[in-house]
């Protein structure tokens, strides 16, 4: 589904990923690990199509077709889905309104028409009972005032929304407390399938207790320098990155 | 003849039109000296310094228009508010459009400044209010001087208005430069609600320039909300001269919603003269090309335990250029008042530019007052984040703008103007979704 082949991206002349080689299946669990400033949200950001990075050498392709050179919302309009590790407040605009809007826009580029209200409003009750997400909480403001918590929650809820056949969780784990870190999971668990893929971005291994990964990458220094199975991820979690950086290093 | 002697020398021609003997006609008389003395404003007034009429002033605008003119109301629907029943006081080039217009006598008086200035049921209200609140400055004397035609409004005490009011003033282009004196009174008494639209529009190409003055009075525990619709053609120029001048417990709103025309300049001015006032200013304006919107308000505190809320949002796009110059003045005996005032911008282009100045004069002790200003761009991770939802580049900014709008929009109580607005700014932005937010 996702291929990326040796990608290098900067940020104002910054090199920051320096050759990623990345596949990942339909129906697969990516989880990225890798200790701070190691590339990791430049990663999701750079697949997810923010303008900001230069993408310099490389290839991202999505189903066989590169997307590199496709705007954020083509991605989107492709199925590509990142959560933000800082979702961004947008006071006015209602979570409902902007879901509405996101999915309508979405359906258009495809050529469908509006999704009927009625279905709409079924989708919605059904996708925030899934996130446990109080029904009053839908008419604020997006994200303003949000706790951690119910940010990163609200991140899942409009993946669950948008139906996405990638979807890069960006370091969804952090400010989550344990209940949140359940529900956030069992949200994430419940919307795979066979068709779908999802990459982890974590700095730590508890995330991925509840959600369990095919395949554990390690980034540093701009590179994928480890990868194995969930064992791996036990593995940094007793030992910590140290290791990683002396085997690079030497 | 450069404007300002052109139109002191029309002044005998306009007695000619009117009744000399009437005492408003002394009033007339003493305006068009001040007029004389003080002119058109210049950049060397402070009030002036970043809104030049030259440009508006070099044309040779007619005064009179010639003739009386037509229009099909199919050719002009668009711009009223047709989906409620509405009062309209309509204006064809400065005159009186009958077929165009619904007016009342039946328990209120909504009807025409000149029956109002010749008739003499109207003369008590006339005496006690006309001209008592617009100020002594060039412009409002100019318009004094020339004083007509206009709308003018009485609601007597404890009468509920159901019905908006709309005031049009269209000009349709048969002089090829026209100027404008439109004057409105509105008088609202003890207990009564009245709700007003008043827009200007040009359906030609042909300058105009309207230089409008519009004198509001609530009386004790009236409510007013007024609604400006500024979305004229690029040959159009507005100076809005409003005065409103309040009694105890009164409620006057004014929303403001310019997005259009070369040259704008709202004069709002609010004297609080009770106790237990609230004045509501809030404003939207968006605007391109060489555009040029200009607020200029004034809310003066002269009793204790008042408030006064300012709101106004400005998006400036191409080379378009804005000012704010909202002045709030609390008398020493007015304690206990609350005054607050926000202006938030947004600068889509490299050439566009805001003029921004707070001025607050507080002689009170006892006061809160507040005031804000903001200038910035389009927020870039917000920008992120909408796309990367799917939300086109287009419509994510029209929806930040949108929402940057929300607040002034959401004290709009007629909700065909909230979706006559809302459609309004969907187009300036070029976007086809209708958010309902």
């Amino acid at each position: 589904m996702l291929k990326i082949k040796n990608l290098h991206a900067s940020v104002e002349d910054k090199a920051i990923l320096r050759g990623i080689d990345l596949e990942v299946k339909p129906g697969e669990v990516h989880a990225i690990m890798g200790p701070n400033g190691s590339g990791k949200s430049t990663l999701a950001s750079v697949v997810a199509g923010k303008e900001e990075y230069e993408v310099d050498k490389g290839e991202i392709s999505l189903d066989g077709e590169d997307i590199e050179e496709l705007s954020a919302e083509e991605r989107a309009h492709k199925g590509v889905f990142m959560s933000f590790q800082y979702p961004v407040e947008i006071p006015g605009v209602s979570v409902t309104n902007f879901m509405k809007t996101a999915i309508n826009e979405t359906r258009k580029a495809k050529g469908l028409d509006d999704m009927p209200a009625n279905e709409m409003l079924k989708m919605i009750r059904e996708k925030s009972e899934l996130l446990e997400i109080d029904r009053k909480f839908l008419s604020r403001s997006l994200n303003e005032g949000f706790s951690g918590g119910e940010k990163k929650r609200n991140e899942i809820f409009q993946m669950a929304m948008l139906e996405p056949k990638l979807a890069i969780l960006d370091e969804t784990d952090s400010g989550l407390d344990i209940d949140a870190l359940r529900i956030v999971a069992n949200g994430v668990n419940k919307l795979k399938s066979k068709d779908n893929a999802v990459i982890v971005i974590t700095h730590y291994q508890r995330l991925l207790d509840y959600i369990v990964p095919d395949y554990v990458h390690v980034l540093y220094d701009g590179r994928i320098v480890k990868s194995g199975t969930k064992e791996l991820a036990h593995e940094l979690e007793e030992k910590g990155y140290d290791w990683i950086k002396e085997e690079v290093n030497a | 003849m450069d404007l300002k002697d052109k139109l002191v020398s029309s002044f005998m021609a306009f007695e000619n039109t009117v009744d000399i003997d009437a005492p408003v006609h002394d009033v007339r008389s003493e305006a068009i000296k001040t007029f004389e003395d003080e002119g058109f404003p210049s950049k060397r007034d402070e009030a002036w310094k970043y809104t030049s009429l030259n440009s508006v002033l070099k044309h040779d605008y007619s005064v009179f228009p010639k003739q009386e003119n037509a229009i099909e109301y199919s050719d002009v629907k668009k711009y009223f508010i047709y989906d409620i029943d509405t009062y309209k006081i309509v204006f064809i080039d400065g005159k009186y459009s009958s077929h165009l217009s619904q007016t009342t006598h039946d328990g209120i008086d909504v009807c025409l400044m000149s029956a109002a200035l010749s008739k003499p049921k109207y003369r008590l209200i006339i005496e006690n209010y006309f001209n008592k609140a617009a100020t002594k400055d060039g412009l409002s004397s100019l318009n004094t001087a020339f004083s007509q035609e206009g709308a003018y409004i009485h609601i007597p005490k404890n009468k509920l208005v159901e019905k908006p009011i709309q005031i049009i003033h269209f000009s349709t282009g048969n002089e090829s430069a026209l100027m404008l004196q439109p004057r409105n009174l509105i008088v609202v008494d003890e207990n009564s609600h009245v709700q007003i639209i008043e827009r200007h529009q040009s359906l030609t190409e042909n300058p105009v320039l309207t230089n409008s003055v519009t004198e509001i009075f609530t009386n004790k525990r009236a409510i007013i909300d007024y609604y400006k619709i500024q979305n004229d053609k690029q040959s159009a120029s507005l100076i809005d001269n409003t005065f409103i001048k309040q009694k105890r417990e009164s409620h006057a709103s004014v929303h403001t919603f310019s997005f259009g025309g070369q040259l704008t300049r709202n004069n709002l001015n609010f004297y609080q003269n009770g106790e237990r006032i609230d004045s509501t200013l809030k404003g939207v304006t968006i605007i391109g090309d060489k555009q040029h919107v200009d607020h200029n308000t004034l809310v003066h505190h002269i009793e204790p335990n008042c408030e006064s809320h300012q709101d106004y949002k400005g998006i400036f796009g191409d080379k378009s250029t804005g000012v704010f110059n909202g002045k709030v003045v609390v008398d020493k005996i007015a304690q206990k008042t609350n005054a607050f005032q926000a202006n938030n911008n947004i600068l889509l282009s490299d050439k566009a530019s805001i003029n921004t100045k707070p001025q607050l004069e507080i002689f009170a002790d006892d006061v809160k007052c507040s005031h804000g200003c903001t200038i910035g761009q389009l927020d870039d991770s917000a920008m992120f984040y909408m796309r990367s939802r799917g939300i086109p580049e287009k419509e994510a900014k029209a929806l930040l703008m949108f929402a940057f709008s929300n607040n002034v929009l959401d004290s709009v109580k007629i909700p065909e103007i909230k979706q006559r607005i809302t459609k309004l700014i969907a187009n300036k932005l070029g976007v086809s979704i209708g958010f309902d937010l």
